[in-house]
Formats: C-alpha cells, structure tokens, sequence
C-alpha cells in the first residue's frame, strides 16, 4: 500500500499548476464562459490554440496508446491533471473529447478515427444520453440499420458534452438488440448548440444518417461505453476534487479577512466548524478519488467516489457560497462559478442516487 | 501507487483471522457472534489469551513485549479483531499508561509497571476529567500536595471508565496552585488500594456501569510515582492525544456492525411482505452508510501508507477519529431503525428478539460517548480550525 507520487507523477502536477496559474485562471474561464454578466456567450467557451498546447504538453495523449501518438500513461497520471484543470475551471474539452471519446475509440479499435485527436486538432463528443433515459446505457431509442453495404443511423442524442465543437462524435444505438457504437462526423449530425448550468457549452445532436460500413465503431459496444461512462465519474470526481479544495481555500481567506462586530469572522466558532465540516468532506473526497482511480474497474469503488463528490461536494460549495455572505450570490464573486460547475458534474455519469442504488445492488443482492 | 496490501500482509490477515477462531474460548466465541455484551472479566481473560500470543500491545515496542508489527500489521490485527466481535480491550494501560510510561518514566517506574500491564495482571483506568474540568481539562483541581516523600490528594475524578476493576489509575493532579492554568499541573500513577480512594460506578444510557466517579481524601502517594517532571504533567497529557492516531477509525467495527445491518434488513418482513432489503428506501440509508465507512476506510489506509512512510500523521489521520465515531454511531441507529419493533426490546430474557439484536439498543445509546470521549468531535473542530485551517 503506497499512496505517495512519484517523481515523475510530481513534476506533472507541478507543470500543471504552473500551467493553469499562467495560461487559465479562474478569470479567464469567466471571460470565456456561455452566460453571465458582459457575457455574450457568442465565443465556443475554449480555445483551440490552448487545448493544442495542452497537446503539445502531452497531457491529451496522456491515457491514449502509443499507437495514436499517445503515451500509454496511467489513470492516475490522467486524474492528477484533472483535478488541477479543476482548481481553475479549464474549460478546455479533455474530459469531452479525450476521457470518453478518444480512449473508447482506442479501446474498440478505431484508431483510423484517431488522426490529430492527441495533438488537440480534432474534437471528439460522445452521444450517449437521450430523452426517454437517465443513467442507463442501454435504455435507448436510438437505432441503426443494416441499409445496403452500410447503415442507417436515426438518433436524437441530448446534451453531447462540447458537442457544439466537436468535429465527430461517437454514438451509441441498438443495431440487432445490441448497443453499437459508431463514429459519424459533424456535418452528418444536427447540432443544437446549448448553454450548461456551468458556463460551458453542449449540444442536443440528432442523426438521420446512411453510414458506410466502416463507421461501425462496435457491433457490442455496450461494455465499451460503460467503461467510458465510469472513466467520466471517477474523472468528475477528480476535477471536483479540485474545485473543493480552491472554494475550501477561498473560503478560509474570506473568513481570515473579513471583518464584523470589530473581529474576523473567521474567530467565530459556528463558522470554524462550518469551515472544519468543508475540510473534512475534501480530504475525504481525496481518499475515494485516489480509489477510484487506482480500482478504476471496480464498480464500487467508483460508485463510492462519486457518492462523495455529490454529498460532500454539494456541501462544500453550498457552505462556501454560504460563508461568503452577500458577495457570494453575486455573480461577480468567484464563488458562484465553482459552486455552479459542481452541481454539474455531481449529475453527470451516476448522480448520488444512482450511485447509491448500485452500491446496494453489489452489497445486498 | 499501489491500492493493495501486500501478499505478506495478505497473509498475516489470513494468520489473524484463524487464530482468533481456534484461541477465542467458546463462551467468548458465543457472545462474539451475536456481538453481546463482554464484561470486564471476560475483556481481561481475553487480554490474557492476547497476551499468550503476544498480540496484545501491537503498538508497543519489541524491548516492551511488542510483537513488533509495523503500522499496516497493527491496523490488521485491529481491524480483524473488530471483524470478529471480540471483547475491545482495555485501552488505559495498553494504549495510554503503557506508552506514556516508556516515554516520560524512568527506568524503575518502567519496569514496576509496563510488565503487568502486558500480562494483564494490573487493571488500569484513567483520572483525566473532573465535573468541572470536561473539554477544559487544564481547569482541573485535583490538589497533590507535597508531604514529605509523599503527595497528598484531594479531589475528585469522573468519567474514571471500568474504576472497579481497576488495581491503577493514573492522575493529572495540580501540584501547584498559583501557577498559570497549564504549568501547575502533574502526572502521578496510583495504587487504587491506597486508603482514602472511595469509587461509585455510573450507569451509563447504555445499560452498564462503565464509568465512575472517583474520590480521593488525604490519599498519599509515593512520590516515586510521580512520572515526568514536577509540574510538567501537561506535556503527558498532550503526548496521550498523539498516540496510535491510526487505530482511531473503528473501521473493524463499524465493518461488522454494516454487516449486522445487512443482516436485520434480510431478516426483517417490511410493510410490502418482502424482506426491508429489497425497499428501495432501505437500500439507499444502507448503501449511503457503506459508502461513508469506504470513504473513511481509504482515508484510514492514507494515513497508514503515510505512516509507513515515516511521515508524521497529518491532516488525514486527525479526520479519522472525527468522522469514524460519527460512522460508528450511524451504524448502530442504522441497525436500530431496521428494528423497528425489535429496537423496543431492552436487555431482556434470550429470545425476546434474536440474540444478534439483543445488543443493539444499548450499545447504540452507549456509543453515544464515541463522539465525546477522547476529546469531543467540537474540541477536535476547534484543533483543525487552528492548527490546519489556521482560523482564529
């Protein structure tokens, strides 16, 4: 049992934070973000030029293998980045286009479809989820066809994750009673762009497509995207991981500066043990993502991690707009944007009720 | 980064495991697997079984009689004992008395006391708190006055757990009354035969006489028991709070008391004819609960691979006995609400409710005490405000 980053692993995080500090503060995911106020929600909430120097870092390739110019790195490897693109709210699409589409990709074979998307050139989105269906894989209405030497794909896919830029998008529908997954390029979908809770930016994508045969991703893809709904949990748990830890650290200094009744408020014992329920709910979050990402298969492990991110995440942004007072409704206030992306992941891949009905599928049936 | 415990820690849990059951006497075995109630002879025969082995103190050092198990071993053994349900030993000597005296004593007091307290021959308990000095401990007002190559006590403890059986106790006295609040205190070890100690046990919510008031009129002590320096008895105090911070979790025992829960909720018809398992409301206060004991579990196992590292424990192990009684107690009122009728049922006959639920309802009152006792949950906030979050 060894909990402890290596050297390698330490000069990673390192040039991450030194990264975000310089190339993504908080400021600019404002500047950049869908609405708010002097927001015109008009840009596509990231840069190219960015997510291609994250390429160039090798943070993109990091999970994927050596073969589509990835560098075969750990899941570990891969959270550690995450949870410090979290303390500053980097809205660049790693999670969108590399986590769940580009390691699927990977794993089911495609890597003709692979070109350019390590190096952050290519965008890719996963359309898994739809109106009639919540947290289950296979509950589709999606469906393709055997039409010719190919197929016809017809599905109505909702909140595509960055999916008002990706430049393909990986789909799953029933082919023969099966959840297949294919590949189709933009210009074959309609894309609806959105704006998300957090800022950032989705898409609602439909098909009505013939696709040639090549297109087909996985006959039976249905585990392939189960691994890929648990990689985005037990990522989200890593980037909430981070945004508990800098709304935790905001908060001390607020609490540490401001002043009331002729004394810092944060000499007031409510507000200290408020602040000390924070910390706690952190560092154990802490614990659950580190097993999430070293069990990563283990579906309990993950579902434990992600409980902790909706219960104990849910609690520190509450507690930390909470603390902040006024200033922490306003828009204007750090704060709120943190508060508001943890609402979003907490639904993501498996909220808490989900989550907590699988934990008492494994331990009670 | 590794996850796992190693195949040779894998396998001293697997020696634990079948030793318990072949050393554990039946008529301990009996009450271990319907988790009953042990009482304090039972605790000390158990000790004794331990003591054989050399299992007892696995924190103490070899030159001590510790086995010498490094910190992942000692969390197994822990942990495996809790799993079994077998009689939770007496922490005073073992774990307070015990390593304070290899720390603060000389050489005499070492040799007069750690012996007995390995063998179990002599019962100790604990003269910390006083009914005006809780959470303030360092208000205490036990007086220890010098008398020639005596000190003479006056005053008054509580909360002294399991006094009655106790040979020992051992006592922050205040040595010097003018002095500021901290200085003026001592550390003594005394005789509980000495004349002049009177003990009146408590009953407790829980059903049992665990803790007492104890009374000291003109005791004298020799002043060889004084340990550490005169008036320096608050840096023991403070080094008492500092030990085996690993061990603090109670994640054995809130693993077995999960378990019990599975148990009542298969084993209890609900309101739909089918066992509370299968209720959707059930199974998410039951999975909520296993989701909080593995989040404490990891953040256990950090701070022992931290320890094994040599780091001084940090603000992942102060976590531990913050959030682990808090687990432990949702545990029990989990077990207690699955219940339902049964939970009314109060230290009856066998056969009133099944012998697994004979014990839920007091220990669920009695561990009550696990957020107050070894400084309260809002005394542990108030140390990660200051010294972590650096609040004030």
């Amino acid at each position: 049992m060894n909990f402890e980053l290596d050297d390698d692993q330490r000069m990673l995080v390192d040039s991450v934070q030194t990264f975000v500090r310089k190339e993504s503060p908080v400021s600019r995911f404002r500047a950049l973000r869908s609405s708010g106020e002097g927001v015109t929600g008009e840009g596509d909430g990231f840069s190219r030029d960015l997510y291609r120097k994250m390429g160039e870092l090798g943070w993109l390739g990091l999970p994927l293998p050596e073969s589509v110019g990835g560098l075969g790195g750990s899941f570990v490897d891969l959270m550690l980045v995450l949870e410090q693109l979290g303390t500053t709210l980097v809205p660049e699409p790693i999670l969108s286009s590399i986590v769940l589409s580009a390691m699927t990709v990977a794993e089911c074979g495609g890597e003709r479809f692979l070109d350019g998307v390590a190096t952050g050139d290519r965008l890719l989105g996963l359309a898994y989820a739809e109106q009639n269906g919540r947290y289950d894989l296979s509950r589709l209405e999606a469906t393709a066809e055997k039409s010719g030497a190919g197929y016809r794909l017809r599905a109505n896919k909702r909140f595509v994750l960055d999916g008002h830029v990706a430049d393909a998008f990986v789909v799953s529908a029933k082919l023969d009673g099966k959840v297949a997954l294919f590949v189709v390029e933009a210009k074959d979908a309609k894309v609806q762009r959105l704006k998300t809770h957090d800022g950032r930016f989705a898409a609602h994508v439909s098909f009505d497509v013939e696709l040639a045969a090549d297109r087909l991703l996985a006959a039976d893809g249905l585990a392939a995207l189960s691994r890929a709904v648990e990689r985005g949990a037990a990522a989200v748990c890593a980037e909430g991981l981070g945004v508990m830890q800098t709304v935790l650290s905001m908060t001390r200094d607020y609490l540490s500066q401001r002043e009331q009744f002729g004394v810092k408020i944060g000499s007031f014992q409510a507000l200290q043990h408020r602040c000390v329920d924070m910390f706690v709910e952190t560092e154990l979050a802490r614990s659950t993502t580190l097993l999430a990402a070293l069990a990563l298969d283990d579906p309990k492990a993950v579902s434990v991690a992600k409980v902790q991110l909706a219960a104990g995440g849910r609690l520190v942004v509450q507690q930390a707009v909470q603390l902040h007072g006024g200033i922490g409704i306003t828009d204007e206030a750090d704060v709120g944007l943190y508060f508001k992306r943890m609402h979003v992941i907490q639904a993501l891949f498996g909220d808490e009720d989900f989550h907590l009905a699988r934990v008492a599928r494994l331990g009670l049936d | 980064m590794d996850l796992s415990f190693s195949p040779e820690e894998r396998a001293f849990r697997e020696e634990v495991r079948a030793w318990i059951k072949t050393a554990m006497p039946p008529h301990l075995a009996a009450k271990a697997a319907v988790d009953g109630h042990f009482e304090m002879p039972e605790v000390m025969e158990w000790h004794k079984v331990l003591a054989q082995k050399g299992w007892v103190a696995p924190h103490w050092p070899v030159e001590w009689g510790g086995p010498g198990l490094d910190v992942a071993r000692r969390f197994i053994l822990t942990e495996e004992l809790e799993l079994a349900g077998a009689p939770q030993l007496s922490p005073f000597g073992l774990t307070m008395a015990g390593p304070l005296l290899m720390q603060f004593g000389n050489e005499a007091q070492k040799q007069r006391y750690l012996p007995k307290i390995l063998s179990g021959e002599e019962v100790w308990c604990q003269g910390y708190s006083e009914p005006n000095a809780g959470s303030d401990l360092a208000s205490l007002r036990l007086a220890a006055r010098a008398d020639g190559d005596f000190f003479v006590l006056d005053g008054q403890k509580t909360w002294t757990t399991y006094a009655q059986y106790a040979g020992w106790i051992f006592v922050l006295a205040r040595t010097d009354p003018a002095a500021k609040k901290q200085s003026g205190i001592s550390f003594f070890v005394v005789d509980m035969t000495s004349p002049g100690i009177r003990v009146r046990p408590t009953l407790t919510i829980g059903g049992t006489h665990a803790f007492c008031d104890t009374f000291f009129e003109n005791v004298r002590v020799p002043k060889e028991n004084l340990v550490g320096p005169l008036n320096g008895g608050w840096t023991l105090a403070k080094a008492l709070l500092g030990h085996e911070r690993t061990l603090v979790a109670a994640v054995g025992h809130s693993t077995r008391t999960l378990l019990r829960c599975k148990r009542i909720a298969r084993e209890t018809i609900g309101d739909d004819g089918r066992p509370l398992s299968q209720d959707p409301v059930w199974r998410a206060k039951i999975a909520r609960m296993e989701c909080r004991l593995e989040a404490l579990r990891m953040q256990n196992y950090r701070a022992i691979a931290g320890a094994k590292q040599g780091h001084a424990p940090g603000p992942e192990s102060s976590i531990l006995k913050l959030r682990g009684s808090e687990v432990l107690q949702g545990m029990f009122e989990l077990a207690l609400d699955l219940m339902g009728h049964d939970g009314l049922s109060w230290m009856n006959e066998p056969g009133v409710v099944p012998a697994h639920e004979d014990w839920v309802a007091p220990t669920y009152d009695y561990v009550r005490a696990a957020t107050i006792y070894a400084g309260s949950n809002e005394i542990q906030k108030n140390i990660i405000a200051k010294l972590i979050l650096g609040l004030s």
